[in-house]
C-alpha cells in the first residue's frame, strides 16, 4: 500500500522538474586574418532566453600582446574557459620563460576542449592574433575542440547568417575573377560593420553595440560601434 | 529531422524599381542524397506571377496542381487575370483549410500587379499565415543564410539588371553554405513587358 503511493506519482498535477546545466547566452563573432594583421571583433549583448543580462559584455578575452580569443556560447562556461586557459597560459610563460605564440594557444585551446569530450564546454571559440612571422592567422572549433584555420570565420549565433557573405565579400565566391591579393584592414573593417548590422536586423540574441579589436604587431587597438538596441 | 526539410531546397524573391525577382535553387533529394539537379519548384501562375513552393516536394507537386485548379476556376469566373495579393490570399486559404494536418510548403510568391504594375512579394509558413514586406522574403532549408545575404546585399529601387546580380548572389552564397541546397539555381526577373529566365551554374557539391 505504501508502495503503490510512492509509484503512482504520474497523476494530473504532478511536476517533473529538469534542470540543465547548459544555457545560451547568444552572442556572435567575425574575424578576418589579412597579410599583417587579424581583426576579431563581437557584439555587447547577453542573453538569456527573452531577458537582455547585459548590453555592455565584450566577449573578446585578449591573451597576449598578439592573441585575442573570441568566445560566444553559455556564459558559464565561457568564464570557467578563459580563466583556466589563462592559468595555463601563464605556467607556460613560467616554464618557458616567453609567451604563448597564436598557433601554440590554437592547439591548447584545442586541447582543453577536448578534456571535456564527455561533458563539454558549450562555447564557440575563434583565436585570432599573429604568428610567428607576423602573418595575420584565425583559427576556429566545434565545442569539442575540432580546429581548423581560416581566413575569415564568422561564429556563434548569427555564425550561419554571416559566413556566406563572408565567403562572398573577403572569400570572393562566386564572384568573376581569379584569386585577387589579401584583403585590406579598410575593407576588412567594413564587411565586419556591415555583417554585424545584417545580424542586428534579424538575430534577437546579437545588437546593442560591437567590440572590435585590431590585432598588428604593435599590439591590439580596440574599436567600439553602437548598433541597434531592441 | 523535420519533414520540410526532408528533400531540402530553398526559395527568395526580392523588389526591385518596377520588377521583382524569384529564386530558386534546383535539387531534389532525400535526406543527404541528391537524386536530381533539375528540380522545379518555382511555377509560372500567369504572365507576371510566380509562386515559389519549397518544402516536401510531393506537397511541392501537390499544392501546385490545387492552386492551378483554383487559379482556373478564378479567371474563368472573374474573366480577368488575378492581382498577386489575390493570389496570396488564395494559398492562404488553401493551406488554412488543412490548418490540422498540413502540405508541407513555405510558398513565396512574386508578381506585378495587372493593372498597376506594382511589385508583390509574399511569403506564407505551412498553414498559410502571410508575411508581405517591402524589400524580400526567404523561404527553404537555408533560410537562415538567406537573411544574411539578403539584409547585406539588398537596397532599395534597385533596376531589373542590378536586381538579377544580386538576388544570385544572395542566393548562390547561401546555398553553398547549406548541404541539401544548391546544385544550380534559377532566376526570373519579372518586369512589365518581358520576364527573363536564367539559369545559373553553380558549384555542384
Amino acid at each position: 500500500m505504501f508502495g503503490q503511493a510512492i509509484l503512482n506519482d504520474n497523476l494530473p498535477g504532478a511536476k517533473q522538474h529538469h534542470w540543465s546545466p547548459y544555457t545560451d547566452n547568444g552572442g556572435t563573432i567575425v574575424a578576418v586574418a589579412g597579410d599583417d594583421f587579424a581583426i576579431i571583433a563581437s557584439d555587447t549583448r547577453l542573453i538569456q532566453g527573452y531577458s537582455i543580462l547585459s548590453r555592455e559584455q565584450t566577449k573578446l578575452f585578449k591573451l597576449s600582446e598578439q592573441t585575442v580569443l573570441g568566445v560566444s556560447g553559455c556564459w558559464c562556461d565561457v568564464l570557467t574557459f578563459t580563466r583556466t586557459l589563462e592559468a595555463r597560459m601563464k605556467m607556460y610563460l613560467h616554464e618557458h620563460l616567453k609567451p604563448m605564440s597564436t598557433p601554440a594557444v590554437a592547439q591548447l585551446v584545442s586541447t582543453m576542449l577536448y578534456h571535456k569530450r564527455f561533458f563539454p564546454y558549450y562555447v564557440s571559440n575563434i583565436v585570432a592574433g599573429l604568428d610567428q612571422d607576423g602573418k595575420g592567422t584565425l583559427y576556429s572549433y566545434d565545442p569539442v575542440g575540432h580546429c581548423e584555420k581560416n581566413r575569415y570565420r564568422a561564429g556563434g549565433a548569427a555564425g550561419a547568417m554571416l559566413q556566406p557573405l563572408l565567403d562572398n565579400q573577403v572569400g570572393l565566391k562566386n564572384m568573376k575573377g581569379g584569386v585577387l591579393p589579401d584583403i585590406t584592414k579598410e575593407k576588412a573593417l567594413m564587411v565586419i560593420k556591415d555583417s554585424f548590422i545584417s545580424a542586428a536586423e534579424r538575430d534577437t540574441s546579437t545588437g546593442d553595440g560591437v567590440i572590435i579589436n585590431i590585432i598588428t604587431k604593435s599590439g591590439v587597438e580596440v574599436m567600439h560601434f553602437p548598433l541597434r538596441k531592441d | 529531422m523535420s519533414i520540410l526539410s526532408y528533400n531540402g531546397g530553398c526559395v527568395l524573391a526580392m523588389k526591385g524599381k518596377g520588377c521583382v525577382a524569384i529564386a530558386s535553387d534546383r535539387r531534389f533529394g532525400v535526406q543527404t542524397s541528391t537524386l536530381a539537379m533539375d528540380f522545379q519548384r518555382i511555377f509560372e501562375m500567369g504572365p507576371h506571377l510566380y509562386v515559389g513552393l519549397p518544402g516536401l516536394a510531393t506537397d511541392t507537386l501537390t499544392v501546385h496542381e490545387r492552386l492551378r485548379f483554383r487559379l482556373n476556376l478564378y479567371e474563368l469566373r472573374e474573366s480577368r487575370k488575378i492581382k498577386p495579393q489575390t493570389f496570396s490570399a488564395m494559398v492562404s486559404n488553401l493551406l488554412y483549410e488543412r490548418r490540422f494536418g498540413p502540405y508541407f510548403v513555405e510558398p513565396v510568391i512574386a508578381g506585378l500587379d495587372p493593372v498597376t504594375w506594382e511589385p508583390f512579394i509574399s511569403a506564407m509558413d505551412l498553414i498559410g499565415c502571410p508575411n508581405v514586406p517591402e524589400d524580400f522574403v526567404v523561404a527553404g532549408t537555408c533560410a537562415e543564410q538567406l537573411f544574411g545575404m539578403c539584409e547585406a546585399l539588398w537596397e532599395p529601387n534597385l533596376e531589373p539588371d542590378s536586381l538579377f546580380e544580386t538576388i544570385s548572389q544572395a542566393l548562390m552564397n547561401a546555398f553553398d553554405r547549406d548541404a541539401i541546397s544548391g546544385w544550380g539555381g534559377i532566376v526570373h526577373v519579372i518586369e512589365k513587358d518581358k520576364v527573363t529566365t536564367r539559369l545559373l551554374k553553380t558549384r555542384m557539391d
